[in-house]
């Protein structure tokens, strides 16, 4: 059986939940438009149509977009070789649904990324930590508002973030005397336009104060030395 | 006159289950213990949260996310063929594998799998051998010396230096390779680099049977190994291992036959599979592995268009200048090349708007990308699925009920690297 009839299989089971099989590269997608049913479809997936194995789970930060969070699931069935991705999307003000730890046990570590990296909740997950941050981080660095470069936290001792000790020092600067934030901006922050972008850089390089400070999307107020 | 006197020792697995039953009753106290993050048995920096009782464990906790890097966030800000370097960082044992892999997933989304030039597929094939047999000397070696036999430690890094010193002939460097480029590889193969593969392939399989005498027969080593860290088959599924982790427990399922790519459905090789699924199992499986990885890369020497030499200048890349850098002095005297290098360059490649995911059978396991790209140069976002991370998440089901010394033992077998763990 292809993956197409699969997925024809699926959207016959559920309806107008699931949205037509689209293929791209040869891979087979399927939306599914309410993410409460995640389970219920995965469940299905796995008993009737032979999907036995979860090879990852991930997400995307539809930075601008409603809804802004999408979590795309890839199955494959081990026996048939079929592969199906099935997304859905997210809404930021509810950032939550439901888990699928009950389906496959290999979801727990990829659903405490997601939570890590992006900050969707799974319901019903029984150990949503933290896994590759630390404990207490007040961000989710995957997000798209959040700076390349990293911002500031208040977490004492954890969470620095402090210009870095060589920075504006004479090894990490070489022509032109700007340190390498400034000579090479890559930090791309949606809704800066790039002449808003290319001023602050500027001014960065001339005001000699701020080099090798975090460059993030508001102005950063020095951070006072260590008590 | 020599007497033969049989003594039965039970296996360790059993053992432990008994001591837990035995101990129910008179339980005390629990120790929480901390190991890692740089504990030698760890690989790396891996801290596991142990809960004893007695020497027995009741709990384990793998905390991951020491070498966190981020990894994924980088690449959505730099362009696909300046995410090369940051792939040998991933699981730095087999960073040829890594290239590979990568170049792989972002071929998939511009749609030129397909038309990569012969020579260049045999040239990869024999990267990611050649890369499985380093990872896996290691693999093994550092897994014999945490259980106590020093020597093979010794005997496979001994072969590994020569794998570094081919690496260094064909890349230029013997760590960060970086050798693959999106529809190609950085260079042919270099003069004489295919007759000392040849020599390295006749004394990996001499060192080999050496470690399997000093190994597989071993009382100490089968004591150690044998029924420690069983993983059913469904478990292994369920957990989603993959690799020899998954052939270990008994699935046979490689991701160079079940959905083959490269030019590995013209190779002749065999899929090693365990039967219980221990630690004894998965060392077998890796074993027999490198035998296959050997038989594989002779296989591509015989086979590889252009041969050794390659005089009659087969091509190593894709012949499409918007997606591969043009030779210099073509630049320095054209027009059309001048632009494509500048716009390769400064925007990269444009990757049509859609998603793939791309999984590679790397030495660890399955080391996959999803890269969904909404077109232009740099990816919109970039997922490593990787092994390490995925076969890690199995430790707290595989540690209960364990002795203490046997965590090494189950360690060394899962043979994780936390560069891709961590990302």
């Amino acid at each position: 059986m292809t993956a197409v009839e699969q997925a024809n299989k699926l959207k016959a089971r559920f309806g107008d939940l699931i949205s037509e099989p689209s293929e791209f590269r040869g891979e087979i997608t399927v939306h599914l438009t309410d993410a409460e049913h995640i389970a219920d479809v995965c469940e299905f997936a796995k008993r009737e149509l032979g999907f036995d194995y979860l090879v990852d789970v991930s997400s995307l930060d539809n930075y601008g977009e409603d809804p802004r969070w999408t979590v795309v699931y890839h199955l494959r069935g081990l026996a048939s070789g079929c592969e199906l991705r099935i997304k859905t999307g997210v809404s930021e003000e509810k950032s939550e649904l439901p888990t699928v730890i009950g389906v496959w046990r290999t979801a727990n570590w990829h659903e405490r990324e997601i939570y890590d990296m992006m900050g969707i909740r799974f319901r019903g997950h029984p150990d949503l930590r933290r896994i590759l941050m630390w404990e207490g981080y007040p961000y989710f660095p995957l997000r798209k508002d959040f700076p390349l470069a990293g911002k500031p936290s208040n977490v004492p001792e954890v969470a620095f973030t402090q210009i870095s000790p060589m920075a504006g020092g004479p090894f990490v600067t070489v022509a032109g005397g700007n340190d390498s934030i400034a000579r090479e901006p890559r930090v791309r922050i949606p809704g800066t336009d790039a002449a808003e972008l290319n001023a602050r850089i500027e001014a960065r390089a001339d005001n000699k104060e701020m080099r090798g400070q975090a460059f993030g999307p508001g102005p950063i107020e020095p951070k006072s030395s260590k008590p | 006159m020599a007497t033969t006197q049989d003594i039965e020792i039970r296996d360790s697995a059993a053992r432990a289950n008994e001591a837990v039953d035995e101990l129910r009753d008179m339980q005390g106290e629990k120790m929480v213990l901390n190991m890692g993050p740089s504990h030698p048995a760890t690989h790396g920096v891996l801290r596991i949260v142990l809960e004893l009782d007695g020497e027995v464990i009741t709990k384990a906790d793998p905390d991951v996310g020491y070498l966190h890097r981020g990894d994924e966030k980088i690449a959505e800000n730099m362009t696909y063929t300046q995410f090369i370097p940051y792939t040998d960082r991933l699981d730095y044992l087999a960073p040829l594998a890594n290239n590979v892999a990568y170049a792989l997933a972002v071929e998939k989304a511009l749609g030129i799998e397909k038309a990569l030039p012969p020579r260049c597929q045999y040239i990869r094939v024999m990267c990611c051998e050649l890369a499985r047999i380093s990872a896996h000397l290691l693999g093994l070696g550092a897994f014999a010396m945490d259980v106590g036999a020093l020597t093979v430690f010794l005997l496979t890094f001994t072969e590994r230096e020569k794998i570094y010193n081919l690496c260094e002939s064909l890349t230029g460097a013997r760590f960060t390779t970086s050798y693959t480029r999106i529809g190609g590889v950085a260079r042919d193969l270099p003069p004489g680099w295919c007759s000392a593969v040849r020599t390295f392939l006749r004394e990996v399989m001499v060192n080999l049977n050496e470690v399997e005498t000093l190994l597989t027969r071993n009382r100490i080593w089968v004591d150690r190994t044998r029924d420690v860290g069983v993983i059913s088959k469904e478990m292994a599924i369920d957990y989603g291992l993959s690799g020899p982790n998954l052939r270990g427990s008994g699935v046979e399922y490689d991701l160079r036959k079940a959905l083959p790519y490269l030019c590995y459905p013209d190779l002749q090789f065999d899929i090693p599979i365990g039967s219980v699924g221990d630690c004894y199992d998965r060392y077998l499986v890796r074993m027999e592995e490198m035998r296959q990885s050997v038989r594989i890369i002779g296989q591509c020497l015989d086979k590889i268009p252009g041969g050794a030499d390659n005089q009659i200048k087969e091509p190593v890349n894709v012949a499409d200048g918007k997606i591969v850098l043009p030779s210099k002095d073509r630049v320095l005297s054209g027009m059309e090349e001048l632009i494509h290098q500048f716009i390769l360059v400064t925007q990269g490649m444009n990757v049509p708007p859609g998603e793939v995911y791309f999984g590679h059978e790397n030495p660890k396991g399955e080391l996959g990308f999803y890269i969904n790209s909404r077109g232009g140069g740099t990816p919109y976002r970039l997922k490593i699925r990787s092994p390490s991370f995925v076969n890690l998440s199995i430790l707290p089901h595989v540690m209960q009920g364990h002795m203490m010394s046997d965590t090494v033992v189950i360690l060394g077998s899962l043979d994780f690297v936390m560069g891709e763990c961590d990302r």
